[in-house]
């Protein structure tokens, strides 16, 4: 049996009351999930409720994730809020490559979903998953701010535990 | 807002180019006179340039699908004068041409390109007759009473 001397046993307590141990990936995606920054990306009327979950009443800063930034290269969260056109495609395809990964689609309300009620047009892309890769789709047409917040909060149980999805087909290419 | 052109003024028009067909169309509110095609653009230019109609404003031009054929809508404005006026003319689907024009109003530019786009009626001598709303490459034109949707691209 070793006795510590006294300095010993208090820097012992020292680093038990001070240090915590975990892995990389988990303190990432700590950080990551709490700190999303979105892009400010409105194709249609789901922007307006998206804007809605911006501002005072709904309030996302509360989450950590109204840094809406004008930039893709500044963005990691592309919440694609509206109807897209094929005429439109490119262009959001562009800006979603133009992001830094690592990066992340919300696809919010039934247009960038499914096309919603456009889906047999001849201008409307059926789902933004035939463009660019999503993580989580919100239904609703547009959906409230409340399903949008929570939306990115099953973002943030996912970005935090990856595990959580593994085997989940992820659509889009 | 404007009022109707006075019939007077449609029966003066009449008579600069007797070709044309008045009706007023008193149900809607809306006076319409009916050109052949060859002679639209001299009767647009008389409407737009010459004192007593004056039309500065080309409100809206578009054009409508029938079983026999392509009804190509002028609607005009006079800012001058207060009044308005509808022109119509009719072409073959399969060779829907017009003379453009961009000359008497500049905002018939985004116009003829999304009747052409929309509605595959061809303005020569648009300065840039191209798609407006429909991704270039786009097959047909799908306001057309005979354009079919193609399937649905393959699931993503």
């Amino acid at each position: 049996m070793t006795l510590r001397t006294a300095e010993e046993t208090a820097a012992r307590e020292l680093l038990r009351e001070n240090f915590i141990l975990t892995s990389l990936e988990t303190v990432l995606g700590w950080a990551r999930s709490n700190s999303l920054w979105p892009l400010t990306s409105g194709l249609a009327c789901c922007a307006i409720e998206m804007m809605s979950a911006a501002a005072g009443r709904f309030d996302l800063a509360r989450f950590g994730y109204e840094v809406f930034r004008p930039s893709p290269r500044q963005a990691d969260l592309l919440i694609t809020a509206g109807t897209l056109t094929w005429k439109m495609a490119p262009v959001l395809k562009r800006l979603y490559e133009q992001m830094p990964e690592p990066k992340w689609v919300i696809a919010m309300g039934s247009c960038a979903s499914t096309g919603g009620p456009f889906a047999d047009s001849y201008s409307v892309v059926p789902g933004v998953d035939y463009v660019i890769p999503v993580d989580v789709y919100v239904p609703g047409c547009p959906p409230r701010p409340e399903a949008l917040i929570d939306g990115i909060l099953q973002l943030k149980a996912k970005i935090a535990k990856p595990q959580l999805t593994r085997g989940v087909v992820r659509y889009g290419r | 807002m404007a009022v109707n052109i006075e019939p007077v003024l449609v029966r003066y028009l009449v008579g600069l180019f007797p070709s044309l067909a008045a009706a007023d169309r008193a149900g809607d509110g809306l006076t319409v006179v009916t050109a052949p095609p060859e002679e639209i653009y001299a009767v647009l230019k008389t409407l737009r340039h010459e004192e007593p109609f004056s039309m500065d404003t080309l409100g809206d031009l578009t054009a409508v699908d029938y079983p026999d054929r392509l009804e190509v809508v002028y609607h005009l404005y006079s800012a001058a004068c207060g009044h308005k006026l509808a022109v119509k003319t009719s072409v073959a689907k399969g060779a829907a041409a017009l003379p453009t024009v961009t000359g008497l109003w500049p905002a018939a530019e985004f116009a003829e390109r999304e009747t052409y786009d929309l509605l595959g009626v061809t303005f020569t001598g648009h300065p840039n007759l191209t798609r407006i709303l429909l991704p270039e490459g786009f097959e047909g034109h799908p306001l057309r009473k005979d354009y079919s949707l193609p399937p649905r691209p393959a699931t993503r």
